[in-house]
């Protein structure tokens, strides 16, 4: 990029325009919530795996009857949350590097956030309802 | 959205190929990026040969002998020669580095490419514009912040406490690193970059700073340091073999440190 092609030229300070709005104090816990997460969904996958596998050729019956076991049903409440975290905390981060038109990342940041809760919930609600028999 | 393409303007085209100096028997092939913001043509590539018996073996020399010898338009930073004012960080051969500390027999394969350090405005030539990167230096606020009275003789700091600098203090603000960065690439508006942070983290691992918990206040933003991904392009290209991904790494663990 040429000098030329700078898109504004501004009379304000090299120092002014890095100081700009200040510093939001904020992005740690997204930090510590991602990495969280991360362990989280590593130390469930096996578990989840093995749950899945059972469940493969059941009919509803059988799937409600073992997503009806408490244990089984917190390990795949606890990795929906997990993961559904997870997915909003990345699409966040992707968002946020290379969506620069402000109006378009408002949008982008709402939606992630709707369509993450909405698949969190739809998850949540699935396992509920199985294995509580409803 | 971020923009992957160069503007029109920006486009490289082919440039002069100078002659090859009469007399010479050994030849280096150099292409060189150039662009003159007087001509209003876009940048182009020159090729120009350099005779490696008549001077040194690192690339600044060799640009210094095409300036010398073929064409004294040609345009770069230098300073020391030796690898510690940093002025002549540039894209050598797809990679950032100092090019008085290069040498141009490790580039292999034909000619020795030069292009000016990436994803900054270019002033002339091989000079990027880096004065957001000194801005963003600055405001890291690079000296030692006290609130005790001065003490009559110096700050006093342990050998243990001295040694948590090594690896920080030795950086020379070349920009080779904050300019290999995507993340500094997509977002050096907000992004602070690896030199920037890693300078930073020098103040913040000062046992004589009493500012610290100040200094990680103005670090803590989505985009200041978290836009960091330890991608590690930083410790690949720093010519001083330093790892800024390392220090934004120690400045995240305090960030955490001190919450939870």
């Amino acid at each position: 990029m040429s000098a030329t092609d700078t898109p504004k030229r501004s009379m304000r300070t090299p120092l002014g325009r890095v100081r700009n709005l200040g510093a939001a104090h904020s992005g740690t816990s997204d930090f510590w919530r991602q990495r969280l997460t991360a362990v989280a969904m590593t130390l469930l996958m096996i578990p989840v795996l093995v749950i899945i596998m059972m469940l493969l050729g059941r009919n509803q019956a059988g799937a409600a009857q073992i997503l009806g076991s408490l244990p089984i049903a917190v390990i795949m409440l606890l990795f929906i949350i997990a993961s559904a975290w997870h997915m909003k905390i990345g699409m966040q981060e992707v968002i946020n590097d290379y969506v620069h038109n402000e109006k378009l990342k408002l949008v982008s940041m709402m939606l992630n956030n709707f369509f993450s809760i909405a698949v969190a919930l739809a998850s949540i609600y699935a396992i509920l309802k199985l294995s509580s028999g409803v | 959205m971020v923009e992957f393409a160069l503007p029109k303007n920006s486009k490289i085209t082919g440039g002069k190929t100078w002659p090859k100096p009469a007399g010479a028997t050994e030849l280096r092939e150099f292409k060189v990026y150039r662009w003159n913001p007087d001509d209003g043509k876009n940048p182009s590539v020159d090729t120009y040969y350099v005779d490696t018996n008549d001077c040194g073996p690192m690339v600044l020399d060799g640009l210094i002998w095409i300036k010398n010898h073929i064409d004294p338009s040609l345009t770069f930073r230098r300073s020391c020669r030796e690898g510690v004012c940093g002025s002549c960080a540039m894209n050598i051969d797809g990679q950032n580095t100092l090019a008085c500390t290069r040498s141009m027999h490790d580039v292999k394969d034909g000619a020795v490419k030069i292009n000016p350090l990436p994803h900054q405005p270019v002033v002339k030539d091989l000079v990027p514009d880096l004065t957001n990167f000194y801005a963003q230096y600055a405001s890291v606020e690079p000296w030692l912040k006290t609130t005790s009275p001065t003490p009559q003789k110096e700050w006093r700091q342990s050998h243990e406490d001295r040694e948590k600098l090594d690896g920080l203090y030795e950086c020379i603000l070349c920009a080779c690193c904050s300019t290999s960065c995507p993340s500094y690439w997509w977002n050096s508006e907000r992004y602070l970059g690896p030199a920037a942070l890693l300078q930073a983290n020098r103040w913040v691992s000062d046992s004589r700073d009493e500012a610290t918990g100040e200094r990680l206040d103005n670090l803590e933003d989505p985009f200041r340091l978290y836009r960091c991904h330890t991608i590690m392009n930083c410790a690949k290209a720093c010519p001083k073999g330093l790892n800024p991904a390392e220090a934004i790494a120690e400045l995240k663990l305090k960030m955490v440190e001190r919450q939870i």
